[in-house]
């Protein structure tokens, strides 16, 4: 009698829990599990592994200038904003420097905006080095490693370049006193000046309430084959066509506005979210600069990415894989696009949906507030964890110094 | 980003016109921009002669289409600048249809020097020889040209390869996020041969076809089974049954209901007969039917029924003018179930149908509005097994017994006539709140003609001469346009280009 009651408990139990399991395949079935360069890295939790000091310095460099215009909370370069609000209230927080691994300086070099709501780099190399300056006389831990123990965020078109043109920005370079500084921006391209090594890349800020405002039902079947929506040509600065986005937009125009499969053009349709979820591959080419947030948004909605930039660095290259998740196309084979994507075989593209429906790929590419566990905050938190421990060499010996605080054009000598 | 700030651009290029080579996006006149402002430097007359040079420069650029003068310091300072050759195929890009395929980087390196030495990894000082000189890093800042290929229309054997990754997609899709474990569907449809029988069964074939689950249609024709029919069907690539019904259809549209009833009732017997088993769904030739529907009645257990929107007003020209609390109270024209607020079903909405009682239409084809029944049969779903002969396990109670309706010869005016108790319907479609299918009745006369089967056989040997032929017409012929060609190569070429000239002034000579 007790034996047979042991033995109906087993099998309830082991039912139950097969069940269960059973339940959770079907779930990662769905969606595939996301690993990159760096290993299963998505969903570490950064707490405990990494202390991060927030400097006070005055509100001019930040907060009085989201005052003065709060269009900077929402454009696409708000990450800076959100970034240090997230460091303020996070666990990481240390109120004690001496214990602190990474130091943050909060400025908002990209809160300067014309009335058309771009940002104005002019005064941002001056106001980064007022920062800067105002840092290294106060605290004496700017001068321990020249910087090399700090982390700024820079998410302006070419980040600490502080130009929007790129000719300029290559000129320019690295702001100088950010040389040995860790840099948190979303530009991304190989074999350029302004990406330095070490920096972390990270996805253009897109507004995480008006995106999840626009989901439909995950049934609604995927009928569009391609999408994109946007210039081809930047008539106001580029009329002839070529400059812009290195020729590549208007080749994917001319070449493709007559196929029925691709649903392109400029028009701003009020369904744009919708329409991403309708759409089996999203185009996501360059513009002036090789990021855009098409790349969050194509990830949030399900669609394949089909990222046409050449040397692009995309953002959390070393957690997430891109190559698997994404279609790569080079900039000279735009022409052969639809060759290219329908040559892609089936398994290929279902594998990649269910890489995009993974739960914890499409949080990483967001900065809700308040913040979740593996989105994008924690996603950078990991990237500065993982650069841990600092090598000794970062550490300078006493009067030993290496940035030159006078180098950089005339013009970002004076003072903001 | 915006690139306004052409003044400041200027005179900075004129300041580094050693390294920008007159290269700059946006502006025009750069190279007059560089050569003015070296000019303040020289003796005053030389500005007008660089002003004339300018001139000149922009007269040429203006025949040419592009900024040839780029060219001109390329050639010139192109030691000083480049590192690496650049490959410059010229060709004019302006117009946009350009068929040419162009590589056209005319471009100038980062800068070499850089303000400040790294004097940590050797990775980094690595990184910069890349970008220095080796053919490494292809990716260069500057004017490229837009490539086109020569033929930029689709590929077909593309287009279908593309279709058919997206019917995978929407099928994985289905498998993930739709129904589980979807049952067949039984389709009734009554019909009968008549004008506008190819208009509404074609309809109802295409969205048969697009339904993602297994389809059996039985198909019940008033008067026997007609030739017209059969071959529409034979069409259809939908698996169908095509069943006679012996009486022909009347001409008045309230005996036309009552038959189309004992049609629907007919080829419920079928199913009954054949034991076939799936989910019966009513759907007149007529009706219009949103691929939702097919989805959301997988969710019935026995009986169900869905919200019909009624287009009363399709039939007839006449619009009826809305009274002046009709217009407050627009009357809603959807008729299906009706729930409380906790989901369950308490009764009906209904047409209201006394607005029209005077002015609705007796005769098929008649143009006065067309009235729908109390309660359509389209708006009712129900299990295949519920009909079933033998009384199978879990088949409810409530449900009569389908050989015992209409053996009193009484009229079945609704489904709700095969159930005792009508309160165990299921309201499907969020609780009636979401209308998936259209009532509408669109007929023509019973007498009008149209060509059997719509094959216009054998063809037709009326010509008429159209009013705007490219052919040069004239007046006095009427027909026989081969002819008039003739005729017109044997005349004087004089007349016929002056002729030319008077009939069709739109046309280049």
């Amino acid at each position: 009698m007790d034996k047979a009651t042991w033995v109906l408990l087993l099998c309830f139990y082991s039912f139950l829990i097969g069940n269960l399991r059973a339940q959770e395949i079907e779930q990662s079935e769905r969606a595939e599990r996301i690993s990159g360069a760096a290993g299963d890295v998505l969903e570490d939790n950064p707490v405990g592994r990494l202390k991060v000091y927030v400097y006070g310095i005055p509100s001019k460099y930040n907060t009085k200038r989201v005052k003065k215009d709060p269009r900077c909370l929402t454009h696409m370069f708000a990450a800076e904003v959100f970034m240090h609000r997230f460091l303020l209230k996070s666990p990481v927080r240390t109120k004690n420097p001496e214990e602190a691994d990474w130091f943050f300086v909060p400025v908002y070099t990209t809160c300067d905006l014309t009335p058309n709501g771009l940002p104005l780099p002019f005064k941002s190399p001056r106001m980064m080095r007022s920062a800067i300056q105002l840092v290294a006389l106060k605290w004496p831990y700017w001068n321990r490693t020249e910087g090399a123990d700090h982390f700024f965020v820079t998410p302006h078109d070419f980040g600490a370049c502080f130009h929007y043109q790129e000719e300029k920005a290559i000129e320019r370079g690295i702001l100088p006193l950010l040389q040995r500084a860790t840099l948190v921006q979303t530009f991304g391209q190989r074999n350029h000046v302004c990406l330095k090594e070490g920096s972390i890349t990270i996805p253009p800020y897109a507004p995480p309430q008006k995106i999840w405002a626009h989901i439909i039902p995950p049934e609604t079947p995927r009928s569009i084959f391609v999408y994109f929506r946007g210039l081809f040509y930047d008539v106001g600065n580029d009329p002839e066509g070529g400059y812009y986005a290195r020729g590549a937009r208007a080749s994917v125009w001319e070449n493709f506005k007559d196929n029925p499969l691709f649903d392109i053009s400029t028009e701003h349709p009020a369904t744009y979210y919708e329409d991403m979820q309708r759409a089996v591959f999203c185009l996501c080419p360059l513009g002036w600069a090789p990021w855009s947030p098409r790349l969050v948004e194509a990830v949030v909605f399900g669609c394949i990415p089909v990222i046409i930039a050449d040397d692009i660095v995309l953002p959390f290259a070393d957690a997430i894989p891109w190559e698997e998740i994404g279609v790569f196309v080079a900039e000279e084979d735009v022409p052969k696009l639809d060759t290219i994507l329908t040559s892609i075989p089936t398994e290929v593209i279902l594998r990649k949906q269910r890489l995009l429906a993974n739960p914890t790929m499409k949080q990483a590419m967001l900065f809700p507030q308040p913040a979740n566990p593996g989105d994008a905050f924690h996603q950078i938190l990991n990237g500065l964890a993982r650069k841990l421990p600092h090598d000794r060499s970062v550490y300078l010996k006493a009067g030993q110094k290496v940035l030159n605080w006078t180098a950089g054009p005339v013009g970002d000598l004076k003072p903001w | 980003m915006f690139h306004s700030n052409h003044g400041t651009r200027r005179s900075a290029a004129a300041v580094r016109s050693s390294t920008s080579g007159g290269l700059e996006g946006g502006g025009v006149g750069s190279p007059a921009a560089s050569s003015a402002s070296e000019g303040s430097s020289f003796r005053p007359s030389a500005s007008t002669f660089w002003l004339l040079l300018h001139g000149l420069c922009c007269l040429i650029s203006l025949f040419l289409g592009f900024r040839f003068s780029r060219l001109i310091f390329v050639l010139l300072f192109s030691n000083t600048i480049y590192t690496y050759t650049t490959t410059t195929t010229t060709t004019i890009t302006s117009t946009r249809t350009e068929t040419l395929t162009v590589s056209f980087p005319l471009t100038h390196t980062p800068p070499i020097e850089t303000a400040v030495k790294p004097n940590n990894s050797a990775i980094e000082l690595s990184d910069k020889m890349l970008n220095q000189g080796s053919s490494h890093s292809q990716v260069v800042v500057g004017r490229h040209g837009i490539r086109i290929r020569p033929w930029p229309h689709p590929d077909p054997t593309e287009v279908m390869r593309a279709h058919q990754i997206i019917v995978r997609v929407q099928q994985e899709q289905r498998k993930w996020y739709g129904v589980k474990s979807p049952r067949p569907l039984i389709v009734i449809t009554p019909t009968y041969a008549r004008t506008f029988q190819a208009l509404h069964l074609t309809g109802l074939i295409h969205c048969l076809r697009n339904v993602p689950y297994p389809v059996t249609w039985i198909v019940v024709e008033a008067g026997g089974v007609t030739n017209e029919t059969a071959s529409l069907l034979a069409r259809s690539r939908v698996q169908f049954l095509h069943i006679p019904f012996h009486e022909k259809m009347p001409v008045e549209w309230a005996e036309r209901h009552l038959t189309e009833n004992r049609m629907r009732l007919l080829g419920l017997r079928v199913i009954r007969e054949r034991n076939m088993d799936g989910i019966v769904l009513f759907a007149d030739d007529s009706n219009v039917h949103s691929l939702d529907l097919f989805d959301e009645i997988q969710k019935v257990q026995w009986m169900g029924s869905v919200s019909v929107g009624i287009l009363a007003h399709s039939g007839g020209p006449d619009r009826t003018l809305l009274t002046e609390d009709e217009k407050l109270n627009p009357p809603i024209p959807v008729q299906g179930p009706a729930c409380n607020s906790s989901g369950h079903l308490i009764g009906w909405h209904t047409f209201n149908s006394i607005p029209y009682s005077e002015k609705s239409a007796t005769f098929v084809g008649e143009s006065a509005t067309v009235l729908p029944g109390k309660m359509e049969w389209s708006g009712f779903v129900f299990n295949a097994r519920m009909i079933w002969k033998e009384a199978e396990e879990g088949r409810p109670e409530w449900v009569k017994d389908l050989d015992k309706i209409g053996e009193n010869g009484e009229e079945i005016e609704s489904p709700l006539a095969l159930v005792n108790d009508a309160s165990f319907v299921e309201p499907l479609g969020d609780c009636g709140k979401k209308v998936m299918l259209w009532w509408m009745r669109v007929e023509a006369r019973a007498d009008s003609k149209f060509p059997p089967g719509w094959i216009i056989d054998p063809p037709l040997e009326i010509v008429v001469p159209s009013k705007r032929t490219p052919w040069q017409e004239s007046d006095d012929l009427a027909g026989g346009k081969l002819e008039q060609d003739d005729r017109r190569f044997t005349r004087p070429k004089s007349r016929s280009s002056s002729k030319r000239k008077n009939t069709l002034p739109g046309q280049d000579n």
